[in-house]
């Protein structure tokens, strides 16, 4: 099954792509998705206990399930206001 | 005059109350969104948060805003609900700017209105602590020798202990 990655800030710089689709074997969680991404580009790792992960633009836990067609973001800590 | 969708009664069209949004920030216009429906409010307080041409000892030359906007929208609408719990008489808005801001611009306004000023002042503070905890925005800060993404706290929306920290120094 197809999922979009969303990727922010410095994130984003590291993985040279702030979107970037990717198949991953069903039945998938945030982790499946996460752990692809990383044996892609090894530098994201640092971000494994600070980020916070969304499903579909809403908040989740990297044990929520993944659908096919669906958005999943990692976001590193954020810095607002 | 045909009053079609989006202007209110006045003719004046209407603003969002949440935003996020890369045009300059209007206190004035965004103050008037809340105090349309005030006559029973006694205070309004607000918040402006501004752009500083100095960080942890750099020279900040400008400052790029990053958002997950939907994310963003809703994390900030989550917020103005958990006042609205905490402080059922006060009505929040908020609006947080996104893109390149310059020295002196503002990043983020807050109107908070109530009947009487202790509620204004603490939604208005509680909605800042909140919005640097769990609102998916980052700084990537240009100063002068390099640029830096600046980052804070893992959001969590469930924290309750970070919650509770921002109704503590809202209170305080």
């Amino acid at each position: 099954m197809r999922v979009t990655v969303r990727l922010f800030a410095r994130l984003r710089d590291l993985a040279g792509a702030g979107e970037i689709v990717r198949d991953v074997p069903a039945p998938a969680t945030v982790r499946t998705v996460w752990q692809e991404l990383v044996g892609e580009i090894p530098a994201l790792e640092e971000y494994e206990r600070t980020m916070s992960v969304a499903v579909n633009a809403d908040y989740a836990k990297m044990s929520a399930i993944v659908a096919d067609g669906d958005e999943v973001a990692f976001m590193p800590p954020v810095s607002g206001g | 005059m045909d009053s079609g969708a989006g202007l209110q009664p006045g003719g004046s069209p209407a603003i969002p109350r949440v935003a996020v949004t890369a045009d300059p920030l209007d206190l004035q216009a965004l103050t008037q969104e809340v105090s349309r429906t005030a006559a029973a409010d006694g205070a309004i307080t607000s918040f402006i948060g501004l752009v500083r041409d100095h960080n942890q000892g750099r020279r900040v030359s400008y400052l790029e805003y990053e958002a997950y906007e939907p994310l963003a929208v809703r994390a900030l609408n989550l917020i103005v609900e958990e006042s609205a719990g905490v402080w059922p008489t006060a009505r929040l808005a908020v609006h947080h700017r996104i893109g390149r801001l310059e020295i002196g611009e503002a990043s983020i306004i807050i109107v908070a209105a109530s009947p009487h000023r202790a509620e204004a002042f603490a939604a208005c503070r509680y909605m800042i602590e909140r919005v640097k905890q769990i609102v998916p925005i980052w700084k990537h800060e240009h100063f002068e020798g390099g640029d830096v993404w600046l980052e804070g706290a893992t959001a969590d929306p469930a924290d309750e202990a970070a919650r509770d920290k921002a109704r503590r120094i809202a209170c305080a």
